[in-house]
């Protein structure tokens, strides 16, 4: 399953940028097992109905698609969604058909008269629009208390802090500190407790809920839940500085069991390293500016500023979603960051070419 | 149309001599030193208006840029701090420097004509204030000409916005470029204010009054309210930048949703600003090309009226992201889709007003249409975003981005092409190519369609807004790339527009008083108007002078030796006094240059307020200095008694 982000090409020796490319977003689809199951009858009527906006239909579908929901939340909002898109759409209709037939209009008889005109604007601009928004505001007030965290307690709870720009996940019950990549057993309601490091962030999976705010000082939650194993993108959704374009994050929701194995191995310290190779790479991690930001649990490297690298290699991408996580484009990352993602905090490594090697091997035995 | 019998306004003959004194008393000066002691209000309509169009041709080109960046992904043609800019600018530049300033221009140059007035109540406040906005605007794109440029949206949250995450001289700039400019701002809806209450001509009541200077009168008010907000917030910024206040730090006690709720508190009502002139102006062409006055004139003004106050209940709307707790999310949905009952009633009077009446299309009421087709439109997203629940999928996506600018451009760009249209004989004394105008109209039509509406279908594909970059994995490609093809279309449809101003000021075909047979005071004068406004000011009585058969009789009485203008009561406009105001002055241009040695020296040192601060004290004297014409005193008796002699 995870073949196709572990492609490690060798070869790749500090890549340059234009050779750096980006997550493969239907990479991340392919992991989808079995079909999608498909949403509510309302949803799917609605669908239907709403053949005329061919524009709209082909939203459907995508790895970061708000209307292709993978969980209950996300496809209540579609349904809401669909259903003010048939009232708009008839609203619309109706008003531009009353504007053009009065345009158009040419002959004396058809001219309005005053009661006519009256009842037009009480009828068409009071009590209709009235109507209307007295049902979407109940239906909506509706479906914001279905989706709130309130109506839906958590049966696991996962904290995620934004940083400038990458994201912090952190499994509290498991003691396991990981980044970028947000495991979740499917059918099960997880709350996710939102924090950040340092700016405004939003935290925004649309296969899953809306987003919410990463706000300074404050810990906002959201309840998500899962229908079926798949892979899913999320993406930073406030503006929280020069790469927020690529503060992104991979979402891999899996069967209760293989959810189990995988904190499991993350709960784990980081494999020794076997081979001289390896040995040789971790003393370079040591020695060099690595271990002043990041952590690998089992050995001296513990400062919180960047990520977690314990169990790096078992990611599927770097740098918060930007890249896929192979030997080439690591390479390129520890070497000079700064090309792939201009002003992210990370410094370049000044390395020999023998001390690299090293470095990546040691960097890809722990998974 | 032009020459069509509409009765001519009221005017007992003048002798030749009287208008020359006339002419002279109320004349500009001329040179180039002359052009800085311009008070006349429509020497000052006019410069906003041909500033603020400057400032929205950089806007557009900014926006270009932008859509080139995006219409491929992982583009480079723009660094991602380059494009930081880049965006912020283009939000800025809009709504601070085209949008609000070109309504306020328009205003200035209509109201006091449209009210049968000579000049404003402050002229040489309006002087002052246009040169606060120009300076503003000139800062303002001098720091993106030093990339320097603000560089974190046009709303510029904290803590981003903070000294730690921005320590350069970015939004310091927004911080004083903001504040400066809505002096400018508050100073012309104070005139407005007061023009309107006090100059109306004898027998406008307020039920008389053009609706669209009820959408002006609207518009200040909510200036009023809504700009001191902002200048307050900015200011705590400023002081959380540069002495350590910690409003917005939540490490001090300080919390960065402070600053939403009140920039929010502004920019709420900052949208409904620059859209109720629009419906002012959209009410004005449907009544003309109707040939019939708008129906239901007081349900318009009352639901111009209702907008303005709902609007300042709607500001956490943009923030339902933010993790407010839902019993006051749901308040805030239900106002903001009440919104749509006022404009649903004005929306619906004008098509029954078409229905009624007997439509004459001209390229005024084509952009109406077009404004009608994108602003519902727009109303209608923007009752979606109402909703919490949907608003947590889409908000800061480009559904957003979508929504903003069917509203913004929709409701007030197109209305507004229809108002230069309609209105640009009267400033001009000559017509702009109807050939030409249904050329600019169709490509802006198309172009803004094809720009917008897929951006739509791109928010709910997961695309965020202020995104530099995107994977080509997204499928976001194509549609983006329609967007841009679309930006350029409409862009040819503003340069085709622009051309047809050059064009027609030149060679236009020559309009006559009233072109359009319209109805309201301005046409009753000549175009363009001479430097008196009216030779007789008008009296009126009824909503549609012109249109009466019986034309009111004028005012007489005023001196035509120095700047008299009639003073009227606010209710019922009677006369009430004479008023004389001031004339051609240097000052406000002094003045306003004071103002920013305080303001833009800010940026290199706090020293420079104290010594902007003397300064503008100084300037103010010079301004104030008593003359003899403000005591009662007649400058030139003998130049009066000559006067008398001829009547």
């Amino acid at each position: 399953m995870r073949e196709p982000w572990l492609d490690g090409r060798p070869g790749a020796r500090c890549a340059s940028v234009a050779l750096i490319p980006s997550t493969r977003a239907s990479d991340l689809t392919e992991t989808r097992s079995g079909p999608a199951d498909r949403p509510s009858p309302v949803l799917r009527a609605s669908r239907a109905g709403a053949a005329v906006g061919i524009l709209l239909l082909s939203g459907c579908s995508g790895a970061q698609s708000a209307l292709d929901p993978r969980g209950p939340a996300a496809s209540r909002i579609a349904e809401l969604w669909w259903i003010m898109f048939g009232l708009g759409a008839v609203v619309f209709l109706v008003v531009i058909g009353f504007l053009l037939h009065a345009l158009r209009r040419r002959d004396e008889a058809s001219r309005l008269s005053e009661a006519g005109a009256r009842r037009l604007v009480t009828v068409g601009g009071v009590a209709i629009p009235l109507a209307i928004l007295l049902v979407l505001v109940t239906y909506s007030v509706r479906v914001g208390g279905a989706v709130s965290v309130a109506r839906n307690p958590p049966e696991m709870t996962v904290e995620i802090v934004g940083h400038q720009f990458w994201w912090e996940i952190r499994y509290p019950e498991a003691g396991v500190v990981t980044a970028n990549e947000l495991h979740l057993p499917v059918g099960r309601r997880v709350l996710l407790k939102l924090a950040s490091a340092d700016v405004i962030h939003s935290m925004w999976i649309p296969a899953l809920h809306g987003k919410m705010d990463m706000i300074p000082g404050r810990t906002n939650s959201l309840v998500v839940r899962a229908d079926e194993a798949g892979v899913f993108r999320g993406q930073c959704a406030e503006f929280c500085g020069t790469q927020h374009a690529l503060m992104s994050m991979v979402v891999v929701a899996q069967p209760e069991v293989e959810f189990a194995e995988w904190l499991a191995r993350q709960r784990e310290p980081a494999p020794e390293p076997v081979t001289p190779e390896r040995m040789r790479g971790r003393e370079v991690f040591h020695s060099s500016a690595c271990v002043y930001c990041h952590t690998v649990r089992g050995t001296n490297a513990s400062s919180p500023l960047g990520p977690d690298l314990t169990h790096l290699a078992g990611r599927r991408t770097l740098a918060a979603g930007s890249i896929p996580n192979n030997r080439g484009s690591l390479a390129a990352w520890i070497v000079d960051p700064q090309s792939i993602k201009p002003g992210n905090k990370m410094p370049p490594t000044d390395l020999t070419g023998p001390e690299l090697q090293a470095l990546l091997d040691y960097l890809e035995s722990l998974r | 149309m032009s020459g069509q019998a509409t009765p001519a306004p009221p005017a007992p003959a003048l002798s030749p001599k009287e208008k020359a004194v006339l002419e002279r008393t109320w004349s500009s000066p001329k040179g180039l030193l002359g052009w800085f002691m311009h008070v006349n209000h429509r020497s000052m309509g006019k410069r906003y208006i041909v500033t603020a169009l400057v400032f929205f041709v950089l806007g557009g080109l900014e926006a270009l840029v932008i859509r080139l960046q995006l219409a491929s992904p992982e583009a480079a043609l723009v660094d991602p701090e380059t494009y930081r800019q880049l965006f912020t600018m283009h939000g800025l530049t809009m709504m601070f420097f085209f949008a609000v300033p070109v309504m306020e221009g328009v205003a200035i140059y209509l109201v006091p004509l449209m009210i049968g007035a000579r000049d404003m109540a402050f002229p040489r406040l309006n002087a002052f204030g246009y040169y606060v906005y120009l300076i503003s605007g000139i800062g303002l794109y001098a720091s993106f000409f030093l990339g320097i440029a603000p560089d974190a949206g046009w709303f510029n949250y904290v803590p981003l916005a903070g000294k730690e995450f921005s320590p350069g001289p970015n939004i310091d700039i927004w911080a004083t470029m903001v504040t400066f400019i809505e002096v400018a701002a508050l100073v012309a809806a104070v005139e407005l204010i007061v023009t309107i209450f006090k100059q109306r001509a004898p027998g406008m009541s307020l039920d008389r009054m053009p609706l669209f200077v009820w959408s002006v009168l609207v518009m200040s008010f909510m200036i009023i309210f809504a700009m001191p907000p902002l200048m307050v917030t900015s200011i705590m910024l400023a002081m959380d930048r540069t002495v350590g206040a910690h409003f917005f730090n939540p490490a001090e006690w300080g919390d960065p949703l402070l600053w939403q709720h009140v920039f929010w508190f502004f920019g709420h009502p900052e949208v409904y600003i620059i859209l109720i002139p629009a419906l002012g102006m959209v009410s004005s062409i449907v009544a003309t090309f109707a040939r019939r006055p708008v129906f239901g004139y007081g349900a318009v003004a009352l639901s111009m009226v209702a907008i303005g106050f709902l609007s300042f209940g709607l500001w956490v709307h943009h923030m339902f992201t933010t993790g407010i707790p839902e019993l006051g999310t749901s308040f805030f949905t239900a106002a903001s889709m009440m919104i749509a009952i006022p404009s649903g009633v004005q929306v619906f009077c004008w098509i029954a007003t078409l229905w009624q009446g007997k439509v004459v299309m001209r390229s005024p009421l084509l952009f109406v249409t077009g404004f009608v087709f994108i602003f519902v439109l727009g109303g209608i997203t923007g009752v979606m975003v109402a909703s919490v629940p949907f608003d947590t999928q889409v908000h800061d996506t480009h559904f957003v981005v979508a929504h903003l600018h069917y509203v913004l451009i929709g409701g007030a760009v197109f209305p507004l092409l229809g108002a230069i249209h309609y209105w640009f004989p009267k400033l001009t004394g000559r017509l702009l190519s109807e050939r030409l105008a249904k050329w600019a109209f169709w490509l802006m039509f198309v172009g803004f369609n094809v720009t917008f509406f897929p951006m739509h279908q791109l928010g709910f594909l997961g695309m965020p807004r202020r995104v530099h970059t995107y994977s080509a994995d997204l499928d976001w490609g194509w549609l983006n790339l329609l967007a841009t093809v679309g930006a350029f279309v409409l862009a040819a449809g503003v340069a085709v527009f622009l051309w047809n101003v050059v064009r027609s000021v030149r060679r236009g075909e020559v309009a006559g008083p009233n072109p359009w047979g319209a109805d309201t005071l301005e046409w009753g004068t000549s175009s363009p108007p001479p430097a008196y406004n009216f030779a007789v000011p008008p009296t009126v009585a009824s909503r549609h002078p012109l249109w009466e058969a019986v034309p009111s009789p004028g005012v007489t009485g005023l001196r035509s030796d120095r700047r008299e203008v009639l003073v009227t009561r606010l209710l019922d406009a009677e006369p009430d006094c004479r008023q004389v105001v001031p004339g051609p002055s240097i000052t406000p241009l002094l003045t306003a240059l004071a103002v920013s040695v305080a303001f833009v020296g800010l940026l290199h040192s706090t020293w420079w307020v104290p010594v902007g601060a003397l300064l503008t004290f100084g300037a103010i004297v010079a301004w104030n200095w008593p003359r003899a014409e403000h005591l009662g005193l007649g400058e030139d008796e003998g130049e009066t008694s000559s006067v008398e002699a001829a009547r």
